[in-house]
């Protein structure tokens, strides 16, 4: 059985002293100091705390430590090299095509629920390179922006998916 | 941009005031040191330092809320001092450093910081040219500037930079305002849609909210209340607390003083445990309306009437050829930014330091003070952005509650409201009833006009000083934006015979109220362009043209003209022609605003007979907003409010028993989700001559009114209460 205070997180292995049951959340941002994933109700219905565990995103303020126990565990820090591995890169990029396509087409305001999106985009087009919009409409439900922003971001996500080559 | 994390190695004390070193920052600091704020502001080193590299750091009071203020702003002082983008910075907004520009509200960023800003640049640029005209010996006519860099026209060899001017030193120079300004038709960098300063970094997950702040030695606390508010007057109420409750968890301690309940822990999951397994035996009196009797209890409350207009004799309804008659009810709806509020405090004896996200930090620091017991010069307090807010959320509350457990406790606290808090003691967006009765002539003229709105004012004190130190609960004192609007209720027509009554309902009988993001504005135009729409259907006449027909301001026909060509508008009369299939559709128009700007709107909605399920397909919304600094800014606002308006008409009310609200999370308060998300079609009818004034939210009374509308056309029935809910959508189908 694997122990459970160690899990890989964004390409290292940690090593951590929270409780087996503490939220991976408060491990993430308490103990790690991380700032992608960011709490936003405690009740998994927001999308603000989402990780990927072993590529799947995860709700990480309702997900016992001792779950991730010998997973892999990719933020929002860690998108950029999960993007460069992926493709084969020699280099890690400094922004994702995904943060790229946000970014041009300015489809943050508040910025504080794009952990989520970018976590639940970025599952989505390794499942799905070339999206439609219904699909992105979709996949993206469980994920809440209070500023609006949903129309920018869908068409962010389309950008996103045909610079990485996927046709949509 | 500046991010800045707090270290308590830098934290040192000077004079009984808490300085903090900025490393991130130019070299300003040699020449400005932080102290107890509001800087002067009629001194232009109150607003612009000039650097030694020839960049300038411009100081702004308005503060950032994802809306793209703090790039905007930056436009307007590169625009008038001739320096480029990447020339240009600003600061964090901190009360020992910054200039108390009020409030980031009603929309006021631009419309009153833009005017400051610009005029100081303005005047900081005459004084460079005078500094360079004496340097090199050249009449200031014969100078030019550019990227700051000051040349003789003609003779370029001969130059100085500001840097090399002044840099690093101050102006001392007093800011009069009378700096001639630049004439907007050679603007180079305002009216363009450049890209916003803060996203590459939120993008990345790099930019430090509030909520990623931290100090050593810094405890996480978490209040304890009541899950959900009751009655404003009766606050918070304990019976006991039992303090043993959570002796399981290492290192909790439980806070009180008075009626305010807090736990802290060094680590912040212990905490959110702790405050969940603390027992409490609360009192929690039955005194609200619930939803059920809320409006006819507002209806029956004391008067206390004020007419807001009246003009002409609404006896000439008399001579009317049709008339109609609405009353709308808009339920109390919340803030619940995505992220709950947080903050972070540091009391001493003589000084405090609070973090927080409060979009008038200057107020902040007065009522934390007071609370402390401090003088206001005693406490410093710094902004630090949330998740968008759109009103008066729990910042407030928040930032109290931070700093007065950290005087209980003697540590930094970090407080960080769990969503229970944030939704169920927000200070909401007041409920309104509105009547209203209008008439027209039978060739189209409007005629008669009368309106009665009922609604309170909004919770002047915060539950941390209520519960703290005993202060009663108080209303806000009259002010424009928590009554009726005169420029909603009729204001985009010409009406001959008018008549506003505002009947103000005393506040601390229900929910805490404040300003959310336009106050009463959906509520005001879902029931007055309903109105307008039904003397349109009854004359049997577009609900365009007719609206046209009785326009004279050029603003507004321009936004209702814009609105309607960017959706295409087919001229025909409302709701003929009612298919009978199971989902229908049909388009509906509406005019509004705030306090300034001019709002239009078209709206296209979906309606399931069956189901009772709305959907909002697609929105085209206008603004003239006067000179629109940041086009793309703009645009992001535009998307945002009017989805944010399909949410609110479509999903969201506070809803709330005797005892307690009752909609404590996204379940139970839900907004609008990606899947039903409406297209947006933004239009910016711009111009460049005006002065600057908001975009933040003027276009969402226009969009209530517009899906309200829209549901007639698809349906032939009115709703007269929102949100459209599947319950009351059937109910009112029959």
């Amino acid at each position: 059985m694997a122990d459970s205070s160690k899990f890989r997180l964004n390409g290292s292995e940690v090593a951590v002293t929270s409780a087996a049951d503490t939220p991976l959340l408060y491990v993430l941002s308490d103990e790690l100091k991380l700032q992608g994933p960011r709490f936003g109700c405690g009740l998994a219905q927001c999308g603000s705390c989402s990780v990927l565990v072993d590529g799947v995103e995860l709700r990480s303020c309702v997900t016992p430590l001792s779950a991730v126990a010998g997973k892999t565990v990719t933020t929002l820090e860690g998108l950029p090299a999960l993007h460069a591995a992926s493709k084969g890169l020699a280099k890690v990029p400094e922004y994702t095509p995904l943060q790229q396509a946000l970014i041009d087409t300015q489809a943050i305001q508040c910025g504080f629920c794009t952990n989520g999106i970018q976590i639940k985009a970025t599952e989505l087009l390794s499942k799905n390179p070339a999206p439609s919009e219904q699909d992105i409409r979709t996949a993206m439900n469980g994920h809440l922006c209070r500023c609006g922003t949903y129309p920018k971001i869908i068409a962010a996500i389309q950008q996103a998916a045909r610079s990485m080559g996927g046709k949509a | 941009m500046n991010t800045v994390t707090l270290n308590r190695r830098t934290l040192l004390k000077a004079g009984g005031t808490l300085v903090i070193s900025f490393p991130l920052l130019p070299a300003l600091a040699q020449t400005r040191t932080p102290a107890a704020g509001p800087p002067d502001a009629r001194q232009i080193d109150s607003w612009i330092a000039i650097n030694s590299d020839n960049t300038a750091t411009v100081y702004l009071g308005f503060v950032e809320l994802g809306q793209g203020c703090s790039t905007a702003l930056l436009q307007v002082a590169a625009e008038e001092l001739d320096l480029a983008m990447t020339q240009v910075s600003t600061v964090r907004h901190d009360t020992n450093i910054t200039p108390n520009q009020g409030g980031t509200y009603s929309s006021a960023a631009m419309h009153r910081g833009a005017p400051q800003v610009q005029r100081a640049a303005a005047e900081a640029r005459q004084a460079l040219l005078a500094l360079a005209a004496q340097r090199l010996q050249l009449p200031v006519d014969r100078l030019r500037v550019e990227n700051g860099i000051v040349s003789g026209r003609g003779d370029d060899n001969a130059s100085v930079t500001y840097g090399e001017l002044i840099g690093d030193k101050q102006f001392k120079l007093a800011f009069t305002g009378t700096a001639p300004l630049k004439d907007p038709a050679t603007y180079k960098l305002v009216t363009k849609p450049l890209p916003r300063n803060d996203i590459p970094l939120k993008a990345k997950g790099s930019y430090a909210f509030m909520q990623h702040q931290r100090l050593p030695g810094m405890l996480h606390g978490r209040i304890v209340r009541p899950r959900g508010q009751g009655a404003y007057k009766d606050g918070v109420q304990i019976v006991s607390v039992d303090a043993a409750s959570i002796a399981g968890i290492a290192g909790a301690k439980v806070l009180r003083q008075g009626n305010f309940l807090g736990v802290v822990a060094p680590r912040e999951w212990d905490a959110v445990r702790a405050a969940q397994q603390l027992k409490v035996q609360w009192r929690q009196p039955a005194n609200l309306p619930g939803n059920a009797d809320l409006f006819k209890r507002m209806q029956a409350s004391a008067p206390d009437d004020r007419v807001a207009r009246d003009e002409g004799d609404l006896a000439a309804i008399k001579t009317a050829a049709v008339t109609s008659e609405f009353t709308g009810y808009g339920p109390y709806q919340a803030h619940v930014p995505f992220a709950p509020n947080c903050a972070l405090a540091d009391v001493k004896g003589d000084g405090a330091l609070v973090l927080c996200s409060s979009q008038d930090i200057y107020n902040t620091r007065t009522n934390v003070s007071a609370l402390l017991g401090l003088k206001p010069e005693q406490v410093r307090v710094q902004y630090h952005d949330g998740a968008g807010t759109f009103g008066h959320s729990c910042w407030d509350d928040v930032a109290q509650a931070a700093a007065l457990m950290s005087q209980l406790c003697g540590a930094p606290v970090r407080v960080q409201f769990m969503r229970w808090d944030e939704h169920g003691w927000d200070t909401y967006g007041p409920a309104h009833l509105g009547k209203v009765k209008a008439s027209a002539t039978a060739d189209g003229k409007l005629l008669t006009y009368e309106y009665h709105g009922w609604q309170h004012h909004w919770a002047l004190i915060e539950t941390t000083e209520q519960s703290g130190k005993g202060t009663a609960a108080a209303e806000w004192p009259a002010m424009s934006a928590m009554q009726i609007n005169p420029l909603v209720l009729g204001g985009q027509y010409k009406i001959p015979n008018i008549k506003l009554v505002n009947h103000h309902v005393p506040g601390v009988d229900y929910l805490k109220g404040a300003w959310l993001r336009s106050p009463l504005d959906l509520a005001m135009a879902f029931a007055s362009e309903q109105a307008i729409d039904d003397l349109a259907f009854k004359l049997g006449r577009d609900a365009y043209e007719f609206r046209l027909q009785n326009m004279v301001d050029e603003h507004w026909i321009g936004v209702l003209q814009a609105a309607a060509k960017a959706a295409n508008w087919q001229a025909r009369p409302s709701a003929k022609n009612l298919s009978k299939a199971e989902v229908v559709t049909g388009r509906g128009i509406g005019l509004g605003t705030h306090l300034a700007s001019w709002g239009g709107a078209v709206a296209e909605v979906e309606v399931n007979r069956k189901t009772g399920m709305v959907r909002v397909l697609h929105i085209a919304g206008a603004i003239d907003a006067g000179r629109v600094v940041n086009p793309s800014n703009v645009e992001n606002q535009l998307i945002g409010q009017l989805t944010q308006a399909a949410s609110r008409m479509l999903h969201e009310e506070v809803t709330f028993n005797t005892t307690n609200v009752t909609s404590l999370d996204w379940s139970t308060y839900p907004i609008l989700r990606f899947a039903e998300a409406p297209r947006i079609t933004p239009v910016i009818v711009q111009r460049i001559q005006d002065e600057p004034l908001g975009a933040g939210e003027e276009v969402m009374a226009a969009a209530a009114a517009a899906i309200a509308n829209a549901f007639f056309d698809a349906t032939g029935k009115r709703m007269d209460r929102f949100p459209f809910t599947p319950e009351r959508v059937l109910a009112t189908l029959g």
